[in-house]
């Protein structure tokens, strides 16, 4: 009887698995949603190569559910417009059956709306500020509960920081992140004066009276410590100030959320070393996964290319999604979505990624001291974190909470049990 | 025929049938309304090049006609995109605020559905009061007021310092861009309460229309888009047929002259800088719902100069050049940039266009001042077989302007 | 279960070596294996003392070696060693307690220990016991830097013992000043650090200040009644005077329990969710409380039954204020020290504050230098010639990218930046001429058309340079002379790169006054912008003066560019940064003339760092309010600070 009922469901499983594998349409369709041309393509051009390498290494493996798959790729060209007229392209006119994109939030704002009109699915690889979680997104990156607290408590609890200065881009996600960090200091007992809040604009050059300002903070004698969110170009022009101020690591620590290999390739890193960045990935972990990881990257983009964090998302994300459609037996949305939950893949650091609920994966932190070639030397890695779409440590967020397997919803109040919104309010 | 402003130039008749067999064609041919040959994504598309159309029309006015090279109209172009916004932002919002309150074991009192909208929208970067600059935001009426208020206001005050110190020219132009770039920056700001570099969003749902599909909403806004082209064109038509076009074709040929003549030419200036301005800020409030989302970027100095070549492209000193510069120069943009067109292999190496458009592009506005000021719409005078007059290389005057003669003679 | 037998066998094994030799220095480490392992501030305290006060001769090497993350642990045994890297795979590892090499093992068998910073500075205190008297200079300096960083009460006996026997004059002065330091904050005699604070109080540095500030920080305390004069009081607050608030004034009450909390909106509307029947909540039904008069009536009825505390009125909160008196507290109790410590302070803040200026200045002027470096090549093209070169930015661009290729090529740093100028001088010189030969000289007579010509270039050679290149900013080194700072003291410094680059641009402000004024180049370019026609019937080439006029001013802009590469860094988009400014620094000061343009980057400069002084913590509200003041300044003076009279001027 035993035998019989295997037997059966064995062969029920496979003819679902036939019928799945003919119910998906051949070639499944990946659409790619990077900037290739414009302020973005810095970053983002890396990641369609990305996306293009593991489309092809799947390929070798035989693809999804029987089927090759076939990257479409588009430029929204650093145009935020334009992510959401791509997208419409994308899921209307090619048909494709997930979407990997997006690096900044704006983008990723004026895609939403579009992705959760037309079902769609995205896979978004970048850390990102949090308070939000739509039903067709998953995070790939890191949550602020996955990198700047865990940063932050590094500062106070290893390097006994007592004064902060959050520098930051003038942007959504340095914004929302600073004032996270802000409130969670005051949690943690810092006094209000002791947070030297910044914000510069895109590609700011002229340092001099900021760093000076941070050194100048040291009068009180407390310990000093830089949290920067700083993005892009802008970079390069603080860390010579830093560099050229003689500010050691010693001194006054810099932890950066947006500085990883990539931007300090842009850069002699000699006078920085020392200096931190904190992140899910760095090239220098040691697994054997992450050695075949860069090994293949290296052989295909060229010796001198690095790897890095948002690479792994991607990496993550799109193993997982193949995994999920092979589960789900086939590429349909909502069947994917389900199948996603509680999906496991080996990350590149070692341990196991998992996708939660709520869409966010749970990761390790780690943090890294810059090193003279360019490289980080991981000096802390946690256990893996769960991701948290709303942050506990704002009054408003705290009792937001996102379930989309249990309770359906992306913003549940869990202090009057009902759920504020479905749909995003982007 | 009746001799009207319209009919007597044969352009402006043309003009105004082939946009409307144009809006017809996309009518019969779109996904919401016909046969669904013409993807809603294409539709915005359409939709948003005829609002582009529109503003070069202004544009045309300040420069062609007035010799005003200004490149500070797509400021009041996004300006007019960020009145709707904050209209439509606030309104979906309060929408979902008080659905979601409709359950709560007390009834929300008015201001804690404010506080929890304003928390919505401004969540984000980390505040939940509302601005001062959204006191209006409630009202439907009042921001569609403001969309030609604010541009028009904002041209007025910069416009009657500007020209009443007797900034000309390229001073002028340089002005105009610091303008720009001022806005820019202050919108980048998060403490100017219109959410900093993430901008407005989700522009395109439109508040208590959940239910009609996207494809039904963009070919709405397509029609508006080309009601409002007709109609600015007409209006734009009507100003420069008249005494008041010879006297704005006067100050753009020789200012000095006109004034001398006893014409208030600050007035002019100022009526014409003011009224094109409120027609881009139109422009922009029909322009980003279809966009669906406006943010400081937008505004940034180099949409302005764009502004310019597509007028400059298209042709100066006529209506529908300025129309066709724009709608040719941003189509064939989005086609390269796309990845639609195919690579050009020369051989040794191979022409990735989404790298080398722009290089295209940039030289051939340089080819185009240099050897057709006229722009596209000088193939029509080859057509109608026109001929600019024989100058004998003497100087053409402060603006070089595509048939002047011509004009002055309708 | 895994854990303890592994210890077991550790000390088994310890112990099974412990026979074989003597190892007490591999026993403490083992002993505190897993907090070396874990390697955590929090947690590594007795490991380091451990070492630290074992009182062997090899505690300084070993913690050495630790702090230098040259310790490493054989996996197989959880021995610690001193690893040495032979090659990428395999490290020599020798014995902490011997010296001897133990033998060359292959990475994978070993696990390195890294120390955070956090570790590493505790480390270095407890090193520096040790290093205070070592011979070797180096490691003494060391041991004053751990100090500085982290001092502590207990180094300041080893400290002053030192300074007696230390040779180095430098270091000795270092080490007074540092014992001064440690007198003022550990000393236990009061004497004796009012003297040092004395001593201390005209010394602007930072250090000092961190010093002195600890000892005068004071908490707003309520007291019943009046203040007791048994406190150290700094000063005595009246709410809503003094910069004390009635409201803040109310929380400190109500922080001290000295009075009951103020009732918000929220706890209003928690209180009558608390109370509520279902129909109605005191007394008013659930759906009419959506305004705050119906909850506050319902409130009141709640009160009235005597369920929740009454509201504090405003009355109730100012008879609060009334009986209660308010005071900064000094934390330290000794009047004498923090009167000593504040007059220290004041003394020392006025001369920071006039330091800060300085340094303000210094950042101004510096921030003039580029702007002026910039806009100098604009400065000839537009203010001399008239000519409208929006590819101006695009120029700078090339001469930073010609100083990376440069640097590519040569990998000296200070030779290839001595290369770089004239060669980026030569590259955009050649560009310019060019662009003046193809395109901007059929356009002399329609200005406006050649702002759009040039933007076309500008766009192009932008793209050209992505394509070159690729989007990611490429680095531009300075040599290793210009690294670091001139300090004056903690206030004051400057980069010596920004240093540099106001030479520079000194410089170019002299060529190009040596060049307008003494040669023939400039006398016929000066001809040929007053009189074009004029200057030709005198036998001027005006075309070959026009092209050698934009080259030149192209070929300044290619040097600017690559000082600004040096200070900033090389993209595409490095000129578009500068292009907006530029122009509007040139129409600030005044077209036509070179003093008008260092006028208008002075302006322009001070102008932002001063907003920026007054609100540090925007900087992009600084380069809006920069420009909008510009534009109302064009207003005032629509030619610019330096007009240029008469017939030169033109229309």
């Amino acid at each position: 009887m035993t035998i019989l009922k295997t037997t059966l469901t064995t062969t029920a499983a496979v003819a679902a698995m036939t019928v799945a594998a003919q119910a998906a349409d051949c070639p499944v369709k990946v659409g790619v949603l990077h900037s290739l041309s414009g302020t973005m393509a810095i970053s983002e051009t890396t990641l369609k190569d990305t996306m293009l390498m593991l489309i092809e290494q799947q390929n070798a493996k035989g693809g999804v559910l029987g089927c090759e798959i076939e990257p479409v790729v588009v430029d929204p060209a650093s145009d935020w417009p334009l992510f959401a007229e791509k997208a419409r392209e994308l899921l209307t006119v090619h048909d494709v059956d997930v979407i990997f994109g997006n690096w900044t939030s704006v983008s990723r704002k004026s895609v939403l709306p579009v992705i959760e009109e037309l079902n769609g699915l995205l896979f978004y690889p970048v850390q990102y500020e949090g308070e939000e979680s739509s039903k067709n997104v998953f995070y790939t990156g890191a949550a602020p509960n996955q990198q700047a607290i865990p940063a932050t408590d590094y500062f106070l609890e290893e390097l006994g920081v007592e004064k902060f200065a959050l520098l930051g881009t003038d942007y959504v996600y340095p914004r929302t992140t600073n004032n996270i960090l802000e409130s969670y200091l005051q949690d943690k007992g810092i006094a209000a004066d002791d947070i030297f809040v910044n914000y510069t604009p895109f590609g700011h050059s002229d340092w001099s009276k900021i760093v000076a300002d941070v050194v100048a903070l040291g009068a009180d004698g407390k310990k000093v410590g830089v949290i920067s969110t700083i993005n892009g170009d802008a970079n390069i022009g603080f860390y010579k100030e830093l560099a050229a101020a003689g500010i050691s690591a010693d001194d006054i620590p810099v932890v950066a959320f947006s500085v990883g290999e990539e931007e300090l390739s842009g850069l002699d890193t000699s006078n920085l070393v020392g200096h931190l960045a904190a992140w899910n990935y760095f090239q220098s972990a040691e697994s054997d996964a992450n050695t075949e990881w860069v090994a293949a990257w290296k052989a295909r983009m060229g010796e001198e290319r690095v790897t890095n964090d948002p690479m792994e998302a991607h990496y993550i994300g799109f193993n997982m999604w193949v995994n999920a459609a092979e589960a789900a037996g086939t590429t349909d949305v909502d069947a994917v979505r389900t199948a996603m939950y509680g999906q496991e893949f080996p990350n590149l650091t070692g341990g196991t990624a998992v996708m939660l609920p709520n869409h966010h994966l749970a990761k390790p932190v780690l943090i890294g001291e810059i090193l003279e070639d360019g490289q980080f030397d991981i000096i802390s890695q946690t256990e893996e974190v769960p991701g948290d779409a709303w942050t506990d440590f704002l009054p408003e967020s705290a009792v937001l909470k996102s379930d989309w397997k249990d309770l359906g919803c992306g913003m549940y109040n869990t202090e009057t049990a009902s759920c504020v919104q479905m749909n995003s309010n982007y | 025929m009746p001799n009207t402003f319209l009919t007597r130039t044969p352009s402006n008749v043309i003009f105004l049938i082939v946009l409307a067999a144009f809006a017809l064609g996309v009518t019969v041919l779109a996904e919401g309304s016909g046969i669904g040959v013409i993807s809603t994504s294409f539709v915005k598309t359409l939709g948003k090049t005829l609002c582009l159309a529109l503003v070069a029309v202004a544009m045309d006015l300040v420069w062609g006609y007035t010799g005003i090279l200004s490149l500070g109209h797509f400021a009041f172009f996004g300006l007019g995109g960020y009145m709707i916004g904050m209209w439509l932002m606030y309104a979906r919002t309060h929408g979902i605020v008080v659905s979601s309150m409709a359950d709560a074991p007390i009834p929300p009192t008015e201001g804690e559905i404010v506080e929890a909208i304003g928390n919505q929208i401004f969540g984000v970067v980390g505040s939940s009061e509302f601005p001062l600059v959204w006191a209006f935001a409630d009202s439907f009426t009042i921001q569609l007021i403001l969309v030609v208020a604010v541009p028009g206001l904002l041209a007025l005050v910069f416009g009657w310092l500007a020209f009443r110190s007797r900034v000309t020219g390229v001073y002028l132009s340089i002005l105009t861009q610091a303008m720009t770039l001022a806005l820019a920056l202050y919108l980048f700001q998060n403490d100017s309460g219109l959410r900093g570099n993430n901008g407005l969003s989700g522009l395109q749902n439109l508040p208590g229309l959940d239910h009609v599909p996207q494809a039904q909403i963009s070919i709405w806004f397509f029609w508006a888009s080309a009601a409002a082209l007709a109609l600015g064109y007409v209006f734009a038509a009507w100003l420069v047929s008249g005494k008041f076009g010879s006297v704005m074709r006067g100050i753009r040929d020789n200012e000095a002259r006109v004034r001398f003549l006893g014409y208030s030419v600050e007035g002019y200036k100022l009526f014409v800088f003011t009224a094109t301005a409120m027609i881009a800020g139109v422009a922009g409030a029909l322009y980003y719902p279809q966009a669906g989302i406006i943010n400081p970027a937008e505004i940034a100095p180099i949409a302005s100069i764009y502004l310019a070549v597509w007028v400059a492209i298209g042709g100066r000193g006529r209506l529908y050049g300025a129309a066709i510069g724009a709608v040719f120069v941003s189509l064939v943009s989005s086609w390269f940039t796309g990845g639609q067109a195919p690579d050009l292999n020369l051989g040794f190496y191979t022409l990735k266009w989404v790298d080398w458009w722009l290089i295209v592009l940039g030289f051939s506005f340089v080819l185009v001042t240099l050897f057709a000021p006229k722009g596209i719409g000088g193939l029509v005078d080859l057509w109608t077989d026109r001929k600019s007059p024989d100058r004998h290389e003497a100087d053409l005057g402060p603006d070089a302007g595509a048939l002047r003669e011509q004009e002055a003679s309708q | 279960m895994k854990r303890p037998l592994l210890a077991g066998l550790l000390v088994l094994l310890t112990t099974l070596t412990a026979w074989a030799q003597s190892t007490p220095m591999q026993d403490i480490l083992q002993k505190h294996s897993d907090l070396i392992v874990k390697s955590s501030r929090k947690t590594i305290e007795p490991a380091i003392q451990g070492v630290a006060a074992s009182g062997l001769p090899q505690a300084q090497d070993v913690m050495q070696a630790w702090q230098a993350k040259a310790m490493w642990m054989r996996k197989a045994d959880g021995l610690f060693f001193r690893g040495e890297k032979l090659d990428s795979k395999t490290y020599r590892l020798f014995d902490f307690d011997t010296g001897a090499k133990v033998g060359d093992v292959p990475k994978s068998d070993l696990k390195q220990i890294k120390p955070n910073s956090g570790i590493r500075a505790m480390i270095a205190t407890a090193l520096v016991q040790f290093q205070l008297m070592d011979p070797d200079p180096v490691l003494r300096a060391e041991a004053l830097s751990a100090i500085e960083r982290a001092p502590d009460g207990k180094l300041l006996e080893p400290l002053r013992a030192s300074i007696e026997g230390e040779t180095d004059l430098v270091l000795k002065t270092r080490k007074i000043r540092i014992e001064r330091l440690l007198t003022i904050a550990y000393d236990q005699d009061e004497t004796t650090r009012i003297a040092a604070i004395n001593e201390m109080s005209d010394d602007l540095g930072l250090d000092v200040r961190a010093t002195l500030n600890p000892l005068v920080t004071t908490t707003l305390t309520a007291f019943a009644g009046d203040v007791p004069n048994t406190v150290n009081v700094a000063r005595v607050l009246e709410p809503d005077q003094d910069s004390l608030s009635s409201d803040a004034a109310y929380e400190v009450l109500v922080a001290q329990g000295m009075a009951p909390a103020q009732i918000t909106r929220d706890d209003i509307r928690t209180a009558l969710l608390e109370h509520s029947d279902g129909a109605d909540a005191g007394g008013v039904p659930i759906a009419q409380l959506n305004t705050d008069a119906a909850r506050a009536r319902a409130y009141a009825a709640l009160t009235d039954a005597g369920l929740v505390p009454p509201l504090v009125t405003d009355a109730d909160v100012a008879a609060s204020l009334g009986t209660h008196s308010f005071a900064e507290v000094y934390d330290e109790p000794s009047a004498a020290i923090t009167t000593a410590a504040q007059d220290a302070l004041d003394r020392i803040t006025t001369r920071v504050a006039a330091g800060q200026a300085v340094d303000l200045t210094l950042d101004a002027l510096s921030l003039v230098s580029i702007y002026f470096l910039a806009a100098i090549g604009l400065a000839i093209t537009f203010g001399v010639m008239g000519v409208i070169n929006m590819a101006h930015g695009e120029f700078i661009m090339m001469g930073a990218y010609t100083g990376y290729v440069v640097q590519q090529m040569v990998p000296n740093h200070t030779v290839s930046i001595l290369m770089a100028v004239p060669l980026a001088f030569a590259v955009t010189f050649a560009a310019g001429v060019a662009m003046e030969r193809l395109v901007i000289r059929w356009l002399y007579n329609r200005p406006l058309e050649t702002l759009l010509a040039t933007f076309g270039i500008s766009i192009a050679l932008q793209q050209l340079a992505k394509n070159i290149f690729g989007t990611q900013a490429r680095p531009l080194t300075a040599p290793g002379w210009l690294d670091g700072a001139w300090v004056l003291n903690d206030v004051v410094s400057i980069s010596y790169i920004r240093i540099a680059i106001f030479v520079l641009a000194l410089i170019f402000l002299g060529v190009f006054l040596f060049i307008m004024r003494r040669t023939r180049l400039g006398l016929e370019t000066r001809a040929v912008t007053q009189n074009r026609s004029m200057a030709a019937s005198m036998g001027i080439n005006p075309e070959r003066v026009n092209m050698l006029t934009f080259g030149l001013g192209s070929g300044i802009a290619g040097i600017a560019g690559v000082a600004i590469g040096l200070f900033a860094k090389v993209t595409s988009e490095l000129g578009s940064d500068y292009i907006v400014q530029s122009f509007m620094t040139v129409v600030v000061g005044g077209v036509g003339n070179i003093w008008g343009t260092l006028a208008g980057a002075t302006m322009i400069g001070f102008f932002q760092k001063g907003v920026e002084w007054l609100n540090p913590s925007n900087t992009l509200a600084a380069q809006t309010y920069m420009i909008v003041f510009i534009i109302i300044f064009i207003q005032f003076r629509p030619r610019g600070i330096i007009a240029l009279k008469g017939r030169a001027a033109g229309d």
